[in-house]
């Protein structure tokens, strides 16, 4: 059975519809990455599925439970966390205080505050400092640590990458060994395509709000996203034939 | 090759607007020689309450200006008409020039008021409005609390009295409402909207965010002034307590957000609203007060658009011209 | 003059009671409570009404009136703050506002014009005082200095040391983000609501003991909580206190100078300390919690 299951959301800023009829399913322990340009509905998507969006059309389903008449809070307490875009951090929060957020849940798992610190080794000399002191890499650390310390079915990464160096994006995505250990699946939403497909075993790709191309990574070329990336592959690359 | 599309700034229901509103001007105006005495003062009345709530929807509703504390300006209006006729300044001259001295005294203050945000601002005016109301208690012409009357309208016979006092009110509420109007025209009012919609994305695309607020604040003081030394007039005594009560705000506060608080329409129909209530219910003593606090409460609440918002959403109403509507001209396009 | 110090500092005590609530709303959901003078209110006269119609200890019927203001604040985070702060901080303001005018109005239809006070219930504590030298300390004024601490500091405890208060703050500063990471925000306002009226309870019925309330003195309360919230300005829970100090002290020495200088002494330390502030850097408001994201 699919731990997460989307049927055919539709979700609406105002008068523009941000994301159009999109089905997925993820299965226990994978790892699904979506592409696609700015705009493309990526970030909508995961926050409907996190149910911090407001008001959608279609189904979230978590282990076979509709989620869609609960509030994010209750969606965290039922397995599902999300790691927004720009981190988010409570930033006269100390690191640890805003892993003791998450930890509040009381969900039951391997991710406790100290399991993280172990994991990002890094964050251990800044436990007490305010979130809005640290580097870019840290915050985003405490940001993925403040959501596994409520021990989730499901995490959803929104751009955990950007503005960070190569680097210190290697030393976030050092969190992936440590989730297939623990059976979590994971939707990372990732601009930089190879990081994508070097993580994933599936990846996805969205256009204008819809899914344009699906695929296990091991089964797509770099030219086949590319391609669905920017709109030019198949039925549309033959009708508007470039130049 | 003309531009596609035109500006409308006038249309032929606003300008029938604008004569009946003249004609009526002139109507009222004339209303001395066909008014009863009762009619006179009792539209004093009504025009007490056009001034505060004309000029505090500027400011609240336009500048987003929210103050609890015009009653600072309302009773600074009435002493300093007292102050004057006291020093010998002609009593009516007294009126015109208090009002204008109490907006001359909002400049120095809007330095300090302005920089307050949302809640600070009202409760900051409301603190200030106690202050005046000390100071004032201190003038050992006023006597504390006991007060002071205006002696000098004594000189005239009342019907000469009513009559005077009736057309400073109306020329009061018609110069405030015109100039309201005149404001929202100019590039003042384009200035309030943007700053209404984003103060930051305003102050970015260089609105002169502070200037166009001070010359509101500015407005509402004089409006507030005007209303006070009005009062003054059709009462006679000066009780600080009265004058600067929290009351005023009550009343301006009601009618306005009832009226519709940002349209320039519904602060002029919340003002007549008020006047019937008031006239019909005023001999229910609190009562009325309390009902007056819980309907403000409930339209701030569920319809904070007001009655004259919501008739023009539903209905694309509007009876003055302020804004700018863009007609596109279909045949004038440019050539494919 | 140590006299008048020792006075100033113990009626700071009362303001900083007064302003914790307030502080402690705005600094939570961002809105200023203009009916908190007039909730104030209301608590001393429950307690009066307590004390009088059924008998009861004074501070058995303190502590019941605390509980009916958390009750209180819960009706009224859920009827008119939480609708309000949805259209902005505006309409917190008018609809706030409109609030105090049906308190205070409804207050005087019940319970009449006459002056009432708690003294005659809290037997001699109301003028009993401790003798130091020559220096008459009021026993009552004491009190209310220490539980102004004692309110203060568990405020700050229970924000900064449980569970709870951690989501308070939290939803203080995002409540968005708060909901991802498992918080209830909705919760988190109501119980904060719930603990801000219950201050307000408590400054209701120091109010009562230490001095005669009629339906109107909601707004020199509220302008006074106001005051010292300002005042104390800073983004540490105990500048609520230093706050309510300054201003009871320039208050008692105002009142030395002259008999209106009481209040116009406060007057003029409020807005002294707002043009220095507004002119010499950031205006720091009275928050507990920063508001800022990262």
């Amino acid at each position: 059975m699919s731990q997460l299951v989307v049927e055919n959301l539709t979700a609406r800023h105002g008068l523009l519809t941000a994301v159009k009829d999109v089905s997925l399913r993820l299965d226990k322990g994978e790892i699904l990455a979506i592409v696609g340009a700015n705009g493309a509905g990526k970030s909508t998507l995961l926050r409907a599925i996190a149910g911090s969006h407001g008001a959608y059309d279609g189904h979230v389903m978590l282990n076979g439970a509709p989620l869609d008449h609960l509030k994010s809070h209750q969606r965290v307490r039922a397995g599902l966390a999300l790691v927004p875009e720009g981190r988010r951090l409570f930033a006269t929060m100390s690191v640890q205080e805003n892993l003791a957020l998450g930890a509040q849940v009381g969900r039951a798992g391997a991710w406790t505050p100290a399991r993280v610190f172990e994991v990002f080794d890094n964050l251990v000399k800044r436990r007490h400092s305010r979130a809005l002191n640290l580097s870019g890499g840290e915050q985003q650390a405490t940001a993925i640590g403040r959501a596994l310390v409520t021990n989730p079915d499901v995490i959803l990464l929104d751009e955990v990458s950007l503005g960070l160096s190569p680097a210190v994006v290697d030393r976030v995505y050092s969190i992936m060994p440590a989730l297939r250990e623990t059976h979590t699946s994971v939707v990372i939403v990732e601009q930089d395509l190879g990081r994508a497909m070097a993580v994933a075993d599936r990846v996805i790709c969205m256009l204008e709000g819809r899914i344009v191309l699906e695929g296990r990574s091991a089964d797509l070329t770099r030219e086949d996203i590319i391609g669905a990336y920017f709109g030019l592959s198949g039925q549309q690359a033959q009708k508007e034939p470039v130049g | 090759m003309s531009q596609p599309y035109e500006v409308e700034r006038w249309n032929t229901r606003a300008r029938i607007t604008v004569w009946a509103f003249v004609l009526g001007c002139a109507v009222l105006a004339l209303a001395p020689l066909w008014g009863s005495p009762a009619f006179l003062s009792r539209s004093v009345v009504l025009f007490v309450y056009v001034l505060l709530a004309v000029t505090w929807n500027a400011l609240a509703g336009y500048a987003g200006l929210m103050s609890v504390g015009q009653q600072a300006f309302f009773g600074l209006g009435a002493y300093f008409t007292i102050r004057l006729s006291d020093g010998g300044v002609p009593v009516f001259a007294a009126m015109a020039v208090a009002a204008g001295a109490v907006a001359l005294v909002s400049v120095p203050i809007s330095y300090v008021m302005l920089r307050l945000k949302a809640g600070e601002f009202a409760i900051g005016m409301w603190v200030l409005a106690s202050l005046l109301h000390l100071l004032v208690n201190l003038d050992p012409l006023i006597q504390g609390e006991t007060g002071i009357s205006l002696l000098a309208l004594n000189a005239f016979d009342p019907k000469t009295r009513m009559v005077v006092i009736y057309l400073f009110g109306l020329l009061s509420a018609v110069g405030v409402v015109a100039g309201m109007l005149l404001l929202l025209r100019s590039r003042f009012g384009a200035a309030l909207q943007a700053i209404r919609d984003s103060e930051e994305a305003a102050g970015s695309i260089g609105v002169p965010v502070f200037r166009t607020k001070q010359l509101v604040f500015v407005f509402a003081a004089l409006g507030a002034a005007l209303a006070g030394a009005l009062w003054l007039a059709s009462t006679v005594s000066f009780q600080p307590k009265t004058y600067f009560g929290i009351q005023w705000m009550a009343y301006t506060v009601f009618m306005v957000i009832v009226g519709g608080i940002g349209t320039f329409e519904g602060a002029l129909i919340g003002a007549v609203i008020f006047f019937v209530i008031e006239t019909l219910l005023a001999s229910f003593g609190l009562w009325y007060l309390i009902l007056l606090g819980g309907t403000a409460v409930f339209f701030a609440l569920a319809f904070p658009q007001g009655v004259w918002g919501y008739a023009r959403n539903r209905h694309g109403w509007f009876l003055l011209p302020i804004g700018r509507t863009l007609i596109t001209r279909e045949k004038t396009t440019g050539a494919e | 003059m140590i006299d008048v110090v020792v006075q100033g500092v113990l009626l700071g005590g009362y303001y900083a009671i007064l302003a914790a609530g307030l502080a402690f709303l705005y600094s939570v959901m961002g809105l200023f409570n203009l009916a908190h003078g007039s909730f104030a209110v209301l608590a001393a006269y429950f307690v009066v009404m307590l004390c009088d119609a059924l008998g009861l200890d004074p501070f058995l019927a303190i502590a019941l009136v605390v509980l009916a203001l958390g009750v209180i604040g819960v009706v009224v985070e859920r009827l008119v703050f939480e609708p309000s702060t949805r259209g902005g901080p505006l309409l917190s303001v008018l609809a706030t506002f409109g609030l105090s005018v049906v308190l205070d109005n409804a207050m005087f239809q019940v319970f009449g014009a006459n002056t009432r006070s708690l003294a005659p219930y809290i037997g001699d504590l109301s003028w009993a005082s401790w003798e130091l030298g020559d220096l008459y300390v009021g026993k009552l004024a004491v009190i209310t200095l220490v539980a102004a601490v004692a309110v203060l500091g568990g405020l700050h405890l229970f924000l900064t040391h449980t569970g709870l208060g951690r989501a308070i703050r939290a939803t203080a500063q995002d409540a968005d983000t708060a909901g991802l990471v498992g918080i209830d925000p909705r919760r988190a306002r109501t119980i904060a609501a719930a603990i801000a009226f219950m201050t307000i309870g408590l400054a209701g019925a120091a109010l009562g003991m230490r001095a005669t309330f009629t339906p109107y003195s909601g707004t020199p309360q509220l302008l006074f909580a106001f005051q010292a919230a300002v005042i104390g300005g800073s983004n540490s829970i105990w500048g609520t206190l230093i706050g309510g100090i300054v201003l009871g002290l320039s208050q008692t020495i105002g009142a030395e100078i002259s008999t209106q200088g009481f209040f116009i002494a406060g007057n003029l330390v409020f807005f002294a300390v707002l043009f220095a502030r507004l002119y010499g850097g950031s205006l720091r408001l009275p928050a507990l919690i920063l508001k800022r994201k990262v």
